[in-house]
C-alpha cells in the first residue's frame, strides 16, 4: 500500500479523505465490497411477480438483470452479453421469454445459459464457429441469488454466507419487522444522481446526530430528534446499522434546548400531508443500513429500499423504491404518499441529506490529506447505544470497512 | 355571460393568448423565485404532482413531490424559505408546445412541455430537468387556475436535488 493509503494513527474515529476520493480504492471497493462475499440488495419480488418478468438492476456500478424463470426461480445475471459485452437488457423492468443480444442475436435462456448463436455452423460450408465451441461455457455470468420475505439479494461470490447470519440476529429482527411475509406493493420510484462518494450517504442515515441539527423538519414535528427515545444499533461485524426512534412532541423542553431548528410555532397549512400512525410494533422511526448497498427506510408510513449504485467516486444513484403492502387500506396507502413528501430528491428532509452529502464532496475534493473526525459519542463502537449522541455506528461501518479493504 | 361561458366561448386563437400569458407569468414567478405569489395560480383544492415518467406510464401513484391542496403548495413554500437546507441556485423555465385539448368536465385540458435549466455556483448551468405538464384550468372569479398540474418528467435522474417547484 503506498503511503497515501495510510489510515490515520487515531483508527476508526478518523475517516481520511481520500476514501472518497481515490480511484484505486474505488477499484478495490468494486472487487471486495460490492463483488466480495456480500448479499448486496437487487429487487423486492413484487417487482417481477411472474415467469419471465424482469428487472435491470445494479451491484456497485455492475448492471446485473433479476429474472424470475419459468419454474419461478428468481435468477441473477450479469447485464453482459458473453460475446462482445454488450448490456443487452436496457429496460427498467420487462417480460421476456429468453435474452436475446441484440448485435450479434446470441440468445440466452432465463437461467443465463446460452442456448443459441445464428451462423453457428456457417453458411453454405463457409466460416461458422470452430467444430469444438460449445455453448455451455458461454453463458451470462450467473450470481448466487437467495430471498426473505419478498426482497432478493444477489452475491457475486460463491462463498457467501447464508442470509440470515449475513444480516444478523438483532438487525434480522429489524428487517423482518416490516418485511413480515406479507404481499409487497410497489408504489413508485425515484432516482437521484447525487455527486459524493457512495459511503458519504451510507454515514449520513448511520449518523443520528446530525437529523436532530440539520433536518428542521424532523426536528419540528418530532419525527426523530435527539430527546426523543432512541437507540443506535448496529450488528456485531459493525457492517449494518440501524437508528431507531419514538416519535416526540412539537415542544420545547431542556433537553432540547440546544436543537435550534426545533420551530414551535411552524405549523402546517395543510396537516394532512403528515398524520401518520402507529403502524409497527415499538418504534416510529426505523432506518436500516445493509452492507454492501441497501437503505430500509421506515420513517412512520412511508416505506422505501433505497439502493446505493456507484458511478465513480464521486457520484453514485440513489433509487429509491417506495411500496407498501398489496390489499391494505387506502387511506394508509394515501399516508404513504403523502409522507413521501418528506422523502426522496425533494423530500422534506431527505433533500438536505444530499445538498448537504454534495457540499463535503465539494470540500474535501482538493484535500486528500485530510481527515473527517468522529468522536461523538466516544472512539470505538458497541453493538447498542440508547441515545442519539453517537456517531458509533459510522465507527463501526469503517471498522469491518478497514478489514475488509485491508487499510 | 358569466365568466366561465366566456372563456368557453372564446375563440380558439384568444384562449391560446391567455394561455400563452398564464404560463409566461407563472413561470416567471418561478424563475423570479417570488414563491409566496406561486400557490395563487392554483385553486384551494389544486392537485400538483412532480412525478417520474417511469412512474406515470406504470401508473405507480408515488409523485417526487405531492401535493393535493392549496395548503400543500403554501407548505411547500415555507419549507424552501424557512426550513431545507440546499445550496443558492438560478433555475431557468421554459414552456413552449403549449397545446389546448379541449374543454371537459374538469376544465380546460392543456399540454405543454417544459425544460428547466439550473444553474449552481461555481458550475455550468445544466438542463435540470425536462418534461411535459398535463394541466387542467378553471375560471375562478375570471381568471384561470390550475385545478390540476401534472409534471411528468423525462429525465432519468434527477440532479441531486429537486428544491424548487417547476
Amino acid at each position: 500500500m503506498v503511503v497515501r493509503h495510510q489510515w490515520p494513527k487515531e483508527g476508526i474515529s478518523r475517516i481520511p479523505y481520500w476514501v472518497y476520493t481515490d480511484p484505486e480504492i474505488y477499484a478495490r471497493e468494486q472487487e471486495r465490497i460490492f463483488c466480495g462475499r456480500s448479499w448486496a440488495y437487487v429487487a423486492l419480488e413484487a417487482e417481477i411477480p411472474a415467469p419471465g418478468d424482469f428487472k435491470r438492476s445494479s451491484i456497485g456500478d455492475k448492471p446485473v438483470v433479476v429474472v424470475r424463470d419459468d419454474a419461478g426461480h428468481i435468477n441473477v445475471v450479469e447485464n453482459r452479453c458473453a460475446h462482445r459485452g454488450v448490456q443487452f437488457c436496457q429496460k427498467h423492468l420487462g417480460h421476456a421469454t429468453e435474452f436475446m443480444c441484440p448485435y450479434h442475436q446470441w440468445t440466452y435462456n432465463l437461467q443465463g445459459d446460452l442456448i443459441g448463436l445464428p451462423f453457428r455452423r456457417g453458411l453454405k460450408q463457409q466460416g461458422g464457429m470452430p467444430a469444438d465451441f460449445e455453448l455451455k461455457p458461454h453463458g451470462l455470468r450467473k450470481l448466487q441469488v437467495t430471498t426473505r420475505h419478498g426482497v432478493v439479494f444477489a452475491s457475486f461470490a460463491d462463498d457467501v454466507e447464508p442470509l440470515e447470519e449475513f444480516i444478523g440476529l438483532e438487525m434480522l429482527k429489524l428487517f423482518d419487522r416490516v418485511f413480515d411475509g406479507r404481499e409487497l406493493e410497489v408504489l413508485g420510484y425515484s432516482r437521484q444522481l447525487i455527486p459524493a462518494n457512495w459511503k458519504l450517504m451510507f454515514e449520513n442515515i448511520k449518523d443520528p446526530y446530525h437529523a436532530s441539527l440539520l433536518h428542521v423538519f424532523l426536528v419540528t414535528f418530532g419525527l426523530f430528534r435527539a430527546d426523543n427515545p432512541s437507540e443506535v444499533r448496529v450488528d456485531k461485524t459493525g457492517r449494518h446499522g440501524a437508528l431507531i426512534s419514538w416519535r416526540g412532541e412539537q415542544q420545547r423542553t431542556a433537553d432540547n434546548a440546544e436543537i435550534k431548528s426545533l420551530l414551535e410555532n411552524f405549523t402546517l397549512q395543510d396537516p394532512s400531508m403528515l398524520q401518520p400512525v402507529r403502524e409497527f410494533p415499538e418504534y416510529t422511526v426505523v432506518m436500516t443500513t445493509l452492507w454492501p448497498n441497501l437503505i430500509i427506510q421506515q420513517q412512520s408510513n412511508t416505506l422505501a429500499m433505497r439502493q446505493l449504485v456507484t458511478k465513480g467516486p464521486e457520484a453514485f444513484e440513489l433509487a429509491w423504491t417506495f411500496f407498501g403492502y398489496r390489499g391494505e387500506p387506502e387511506d394508509m396507502r394515501q399516508r404513504r404518499i403523502r409522507q413521501a413528501n418528506l422523502m426522496g430528491p425533494a423530500g422534506f428532509v431527505s433533500a438536505d441529506d444530499s445538498e448537504v452529502i454534495k457540499f463535503i464532496q465539494d470540500g474535501i475534493r482538493q484535500c486528500p490529506a485530510g481527515k473527517g473526525v468522529m468522536e461523538m459519542g466516544g472512539r470505538g463502537w458497541q453493538e447498542s447505544e440508547a441515545h442519539m449522541v453517537t456517531e458509533g455506528a459510522i465507527r463501526s461501518f469503517y471498522d469491518y470497512y478497514r478489514r475488509v479493504m485491508e487499510l | 355571460m358569466t365568466a366561465t361561458e366566456n372563456f368557453r366561448t372564446m375563440s380558439r386563437r384568444d384562449l391560446r393568448l391567455e394561455l400563452e400569458e398564464l404560463y409566461a407569468e407563472y413561470v416567471a414567478c418561478l424563475d423570479e423565485e417570488r414563491f409566496e405569489e406561486w400557490p395563487e395560480f392554483f385553486t384551494d383544492d389544486a392537485v400538483y404532482r412532480i412525478i417520474p415518467r417511469e412512474n406515470f406510464e406504470r401508473g405507480l401513484p408515488i409523485a417526487t413531490l405531492h401535493c393535493e391542496s392549496k395548503g400543500y403548495l403554501k407548505d411547500r413554500v415555507v419549507a424552501i424559505r424557512q426550513t431545507m437546507v440546499y445550496a443558492p441556485r438560478y433555475m431557468r423555465r421554459l414552456v413552449s408546445n403549449i397545446r389546448i385539448i379541449g374543454w371537459q368536465d374538469d376544465g380546460l385540458e392543456v399540454r405543454a412541455n417544459y425544460a428547466a435549466f439550473e444553474t449552481l455556483r461555481d458550475e455550468l448551468t445544466r438542463v435540470f430537468s425536462v418534461g411535459r405538464c398535463h394541466d387542467t384550468l378553471v375560471d375562478v372569479g375570471g381568471s384561470l387556475k390550475f385545478k390540476a398540474k401534472l409534471v411528468i418528467f423525462d429525465s432519468e435522474l434527477i440532479p441531486n436535488s429537486l428544491i424548487y417547484p417547476l
